[in-house]
Formats: C-alpha cells, sequence, structure tokens
C-alpha cells in the first residue's frame, strides 16, 4: 500500500508520538493498553515475588516491618512526584526502588514500591488497575532485584564511603530502569500481535514491537533512567556524608539478612522470568525450533523415512498443550503463551516443592541445635 | 504526570524545578481534599456500602477490558456519566477531568494508527497518506478503553472515602496486614509531602538567582536522603507507639459496614450489568 520512503517517513512520524505517549505516561500503563489475558500473566509473573517479599519481612522484621514498609512507601510514593532535573535542560521522574533496594534488599523492596503503586493507582488515577500486575513487575521487581545485584557487585567488600558505591547505585538504576522498558515495550508491543478482532483492527495499544521496545528503550535510557541512577547516587553520597547509620543498618545481616536460598540462585531466577517474557518473541520466529520437528516435518525436511521407533512412540505421548496450542482458547498465539507460562509454573512448582522438603530438612537440624 | 518536559528556555526552567515539583505537591493534596469533599456530599454513588462499589467498578472494569464493541464500552461510559450525576459529581468536571488530560496524550500517540493499520481505505489525504477503517477503530477502542476505564476509578476515589476503600479491600481476601500497612502508607504520604514542602520552600527562600541543574540535583537528592532517613526513624518511633498501645503483630481491623437490603439490591444490577458488558462485548 505505501512506497518503501512513505514506510520510512511514516515510521519517523510513529516514533515521534510515541516518544510523546511515553512522555506522558511514562512506565505507568493505563487501563485499556493491555488485553486481559497479558495482564492476568502478569499478575501471575508478579505474584511469587510478591510472596517472598511478604515472607522475607516477617523473617527478618516481623511486627516492626508494619510501619517500616508503610513509611517507606510513602517514602518511595513522595520521590515519584519529585521532578528531577538532569543534563539537557528536561526533567523526568525517578522510581526510587534503586534506592528502597540499597536500603531494605530488592525483595521488601518489591513490596515497598508495590504499595506505592497501588496507591498510586488506586487513589490517584497514575496507572492502571488492571495493568498493576504489569506496572509491579516492570517498576516494583525489574529495577529493585537488577539495581541491587549491580550495586552489590560494585560495593561487595568496600568500605561503607568508598566512591564504587556511587558508581554502583548509578549504574544499578540506570539499567534497572532501561530492562523495564524494555519489559513495558514488549508488554505494549505484543498486544497487536495476540490481540485482533477478526478484521485485524487491535483492540488494545496499536503498535507492534518493532516500534514499541525501541521507543520505551531509548528516551528512558537517556531520560528517565538517568534520573534515577543519578539520584541514587546522590543519595547514597549524602548518605556517607552525613546519615551513614542508615547504609550500615543496610549491611547488617539482621535487617538485610543472610543469603539464603531465593538470593544465591537469583541471577538465574531473573533469566527464567526474563525467558518468560521474552516467549511471545517466539511467535515473531518463522518455523520450527530447531530439533522439534514432529515426525512429518521430517519427512518434509529431506529425511526419506520416518525412524520407526519415533513412529511408534510420537503416538504414545498425547501432551496436554499439543502443538502449544489449547483450543478452548481458540487462538494459536494465546495457547502459545499459556503454554509457556503454564509450563514454568509445573516446573517452579516442583523445583519449589523440592526446595521446600530440603530447606524444611535443614531448618528443622538448625533448631534441633 | 508528565515525566518528560523538554524546554526552549532552559534558564526559566531551571529555576523552576523546585517550583515544579512544590506545585506538583500542593497539587496531590489539593486532590485528595477535593475528592473528600465530594465523597462527603449526599448522592447516590456516596450512599452505597464500600464493598458494592469497589466489587461493582471491578467487574465493570474487566467488562470494559474484554470487550470486543465499541458501542457496549461507549454504554458503559454513559452510564458512568449518568452515575456521576446522580452522585452529586459536577458532569462537566467528571468529562473534562478525564478526556483533558489522559486520552488527550493517549490520542496524540495512537494518531499515527489512524494512517499505518492495514485494512480499507476511508479518506484520501495529500501526501499519500489515507486513512483505514481499521485505524480509526483501533483509535476509537484505545481512547473509550482508557477513558473508560480511568472514569470508572474516577468515579470510585470521588464518593468513597479513601479509609473506606481500604477497609472494602478486605473483601478481594487481601491479608489484614496488607490493609493495614496501605492505610498507614497513604497517611504518611501526606505527611512527608508536608515534610517535602517546607524543605523546598525553606530551600527556595534562600536563593537568590539560579541554580545549576547539578545545584538542582543535590538539592532533590538531599531532601530525598533527608525524607529517608527521617522515614526510617519515624518507623521505629511508631513502632514503638504502636507496642505500647498493645500490638503484638495481629491486627483486627473494626468492620464498619453493614449491607442493607439496598446494598445487596445495587450490588445484583451492578453484577448484571456487567456480566451483559462482558456477553454483549465479545
Amino acid at each position: 500500500m505505501f512506497t518503501e520512503s512513505k514506510r520510512v517517513k511514516l515510521l519517523v512520524i510513529y516514533y515521534g508520538a510515541l516518544l510523546l505517549w511515553l512522555g506522558t505516561t511514562a512506565m505507568h500503563i493505563p487501563d485499556g493498553y493491555l488485553s486481559p489475558v497479558t495482564c492476568i500473566i502478569m499478575f501471575l509473573v508478579a505474584l511469587p515475588f510478591w510472596i517472598i517479599g511478604i515472607r522475607k519481612m516477617r523473617e527478618k522484621l516481623n511486627a516492626r516491618s508494619v510501619p517500616l514498609i508503610a513509611l517507606l512507601s510513602a517514602f518511595s510514593f513522595v520521590i515519584m512526584m519529585f521532578n528531577f532535573p538532569i543534563p539537557g535542560g528536561t526533567t523526568a521522574h525517578a522510581i526510587g526502588a534503586t534506592i528502597a533496594a540499597i536500603i531494605l534488599g530488592p525483595e521488601p523492596a518489591t513490596i515497598v514500591v508495590s504499595i506505592a503503586l497501588l496507591i498510586q493507582a488506586l487513589f490517584f488515577g497514575d496507572g492502571g488497575i488492571t495493568a498493576y500486575g504489569a506496572n509491579c513487575f516492570n517498576m516494583a521487581i525489574t529495577v529493585p532485584y537488577i539495581a541491587y545485584a549491580i550495586y552489590w557487585a560494585f560495593s561487595k567488600n568496600q568500605p561503607l564511603t568508598s566512591k564504587r558505591r556511587l558508581v554502583g547505585a548509578f549504574v544499578g538504576g540506570w539499567t534497572g530502569v532501561t530492562v523495564a522498558a524494555f519489559f513495558a515495550g514488549v508488554e505494549f508491543g505484543i498486544q497487536p500481535l495476540l490481540f485482533h478482532s477478526a478484521n485485524g483492527t487491535p483492540l488494545y495499544a496499536p503498535y507492534p514491537l518493532s516500534v514499541t521496545i525501541p521507543a520505551m528503550v531509548i528516551p528512558h535510557a537517556l531520560i528517565a533512567s538517568v534520573a534515577e541512577g543519578i539520584l541514587a547516587a546522590l543519595v547514597v553520597a549524602y548518605l556517607q556524608r552525613s546519615n551513614i547509620a542508615v547504609l550500615e543498618a543496610a549491611e547488617k545481616p539482621a535487617v538485610l539478612g543472610e543469603a539464603g536460598g531465593f538470593q544465591k540462585l537469583r541471577a538465574l531466577w531473573i533469566v527464567l522470568v526474563v525467558l518468560i517474557i521474552a516467549s511471545p518473541l517466539g511467535l515473531l520466529a518463522p518455523g520450527t525450533a530447531f530439533g522439534e520437528w514432529g515426525s512429518d516435518e521430517l519427512a518434509s525436511r529431506g529425511l526419506g523415512y520416518i525412524p520407526a521407533g519415533l513412529q511408534k512412540l510420537s503416538g504414545l505421548w498425547g501432551a496436554p498443550f499439543a502443538d502449544y496450542n489449547l483450543p478452548a482458547l481458540g487462538n494459536v498465539n494465546l495457547g502459545y503463551i499459556f503454554s509457556a507460562v503454564a509450563g514454568i509454573v509445573i516446573i517452579a512448582v516442583v523445583v519449589w516443592l523440592f526446595s521446600m522438603l530440603l530447606t524444611s530438612d535443614i531448618r528443622s537440624k538448625k533448631s534441633e541445635h | 504526570m508528565q515525566t518528560i518536559q523538554s524546554t526552549s528556555d532552559s534558564h526559566s526552567r531551571r529555576r523552576n524545578i523546585l517550583e515544579q515539583t512544590l506545585h506538583g505537591i500542593t497539587e496531590a493534596i489539593e486532590h485528595a481534599v477535593f475528592a473528600e469533599q465530594i465523597s462527603a456530599n449526599a448522592g447516590f454513588f456516596q450512599s452505597l456500602d464500600a464493598r458494592v462499589k469497589v466489587i461493582s467498578m471491578l467487574a465493570l472494569l474487566i467488562g470494559v477490558s474484554l470487550s470486543r464493541s465499541l458501542l457496549v464500552i461507549a454504554a458503559v461510559y454513559l452510564l458512568l456519566l449518568i452515575l456521576a450525576w446522580s452522585s452529586a459529581i459536577p458532569v462537566d468536571f467528571f468529562i473534562k477531568r478525564v478526556w483533558l488530560v489522559l486520552p488527550f496524550f493517549t490520542g496524540l500517540v495512537v494518531i499515527p494508527a489512524l494512517f499505518i493499520t492495514p485494512g480499507p481505505v476511508l479518506v484520501h489525504l495529500p501526501l499519500g497518506l489515507v486513512i483505514t477503517a481499521t485505524g480509526v477503530n483501533t483509535v476509537l477502542f484505545l481512547l473509550l478503553r482508557v477513558s473508560t476505564s480511568v472514569s470508572l476509578t474516577l468515579l470510585l476515589i470521588l464518593t468513597t472515602p479513601w479509609n473506606a476503600v481500604l477497609s472494602a479491600l478486605s473483601v478481594l481476601r487481601l491479608p489484614d496486614v496488607f490493609i493495614l500497612v496501605l492505610g498507614m502508607t497513604y497517611r504518611y504520604i501526606y505527611l512527608l509531602l508536608h515534610l517535602a514542602n517546607d524543605m523546598f520552600l525553606s530551600r527556595k527562600s534562600r536563593v537568590v538567582g539560579y541554580l545549576s541543574t547539578s545545584d538542582n540535583q543535590h538539592v532533590l537528592a538531599a531532601v530525598s536522603a533527608t525524607l529517608l532517613g527521617k522515614s526510617l526513624d519515624m518507623s521505629s518511633e511508631v513502632y514503638l507507639a504502636m507496642v505500647s498501645r498493645g500490638f503484638r503483630g495481629s491486627i483486627i481491623t473494626l468492620k464498619p459496614f453493614k449491607m442493607r437490603a439496598k446494598d445487596w439490591w445495587w450490588l445484583s444490577a451492578f453484577l448484571a450489568i456487567a456480566v451483559v458488558v462482558i456477553i454483549m462485548g465479545r
């Protein structure tokens, strides 16, 4: 319908408009941009992190955690209202998740930022209620975990007043928000692919991944991520000068908790979540994954015969989600994503049960001593 | 709400950063006070049990987000306007608050979709641009869905005191601890906003001339860090205060609500509407 040069021109308009979009909604996704299925999946993805956060608080802080979490959530909310200037004459809002993660550790920071986001959504109309899971995943989970891991990598075994901590806080905040922007881009971008009416009208956010990912990531990397990074670094610097007790408390295992099973495996968990989120991208790749050809596909791939054993076996196991498709959902793409999530959930539950069995054994031994 | 503001006149902007933040804080407090005032008015929605409102609004929100029909979403919006009118909310305010802020920006963003979405051509424009029917549909869907969803939340906030909304959340089986924390957070937000306001104001009143970007950054970081320190200190004081009043970690909440016949009636009415919305919207 369009010539190539016009397409390029239109793409430029596209990106311009999307920058505007970003400038206003930022990462607070309102209701109506994401389909209900995406919303439910994002709630499910966020759920384990909430449970872990609450359990962590109960273990380490118990009753004391109620006012602590309340006040830090209020703090996080207030930080989100500051217009933070960055070089170049623009201002942006920081999330404050990096600071919360540095002070409390990532698990409680998730709870703190989630509560601030809930109050924004419920009482200030900032960010949608159905999109709450997605918003929490982006801002209350991605940012604290990534920022904390990076901050920690920089400041391990460093004195409290080390300059490396400032660098760690900046790099952590910047990376955390940039990755969160990437996830938001993915969440927007899969909408037109998966959810459209019979005649192809996109029902929710209309732009494809090729547009939404750069449109979210580039401006955030240049503006909002910088704000988050600089604010985190300057706050750490201020604490180093005038309130070192706060940083000291953050180092104490009594407050922060020693590295538990989850913490050790944190990097792996993050990668796993990234993969879940990225699984819809598989829809974009044509063909079947290498080595996953069915027996009929093997034949069409030039394998003159089908190994007899394979033919026998292929009827043996009728997968519940054959070809990653659920007929009930009536949509191949939906089925694909559902299968991905269901698969991960099943694996996660099995692993979790195992680890529960193992750790309860260890715990009971510990309590005997 | 605005995140990125590009500036032509960086000087005046730099001078205004503290003012902007002050303005934002004052506005948030004003909004809350305004909502509190309206929720104290005598009106239809104010007279309902908060739990009825929370469940009804959630059901309608789900209906709107599932709908594949523009007419159905428009009908829900119309219903909201009637509800707002019957609840002593100025209708022009109710419309403007949504249509002037959120979808205005959403609208700007969604405009390219008019031209880009492939489909039957509706209008030919100069420069070889065409508006497609599917494009128009996409734009209408996003605009209507976003504005109706936002209006739903707005109606709830404007007609229900915040503490009633929080207690009503307990019907969603949220743990009591969570609701306690939410309520405390809401209260302390205003305290911290006042503290931040004072710090900005006192700083601003001592500034003559321009602050550079990096000066401004340091002011904001210092305010943030001071707030953080205060929050942490206060949290242990609040904890001690709670303990001295008998807090042992378990929470007993007062349930001030009592469902009356009227509440049940309207709850079933709204749920029926939500079901109709979901069925009609398929």
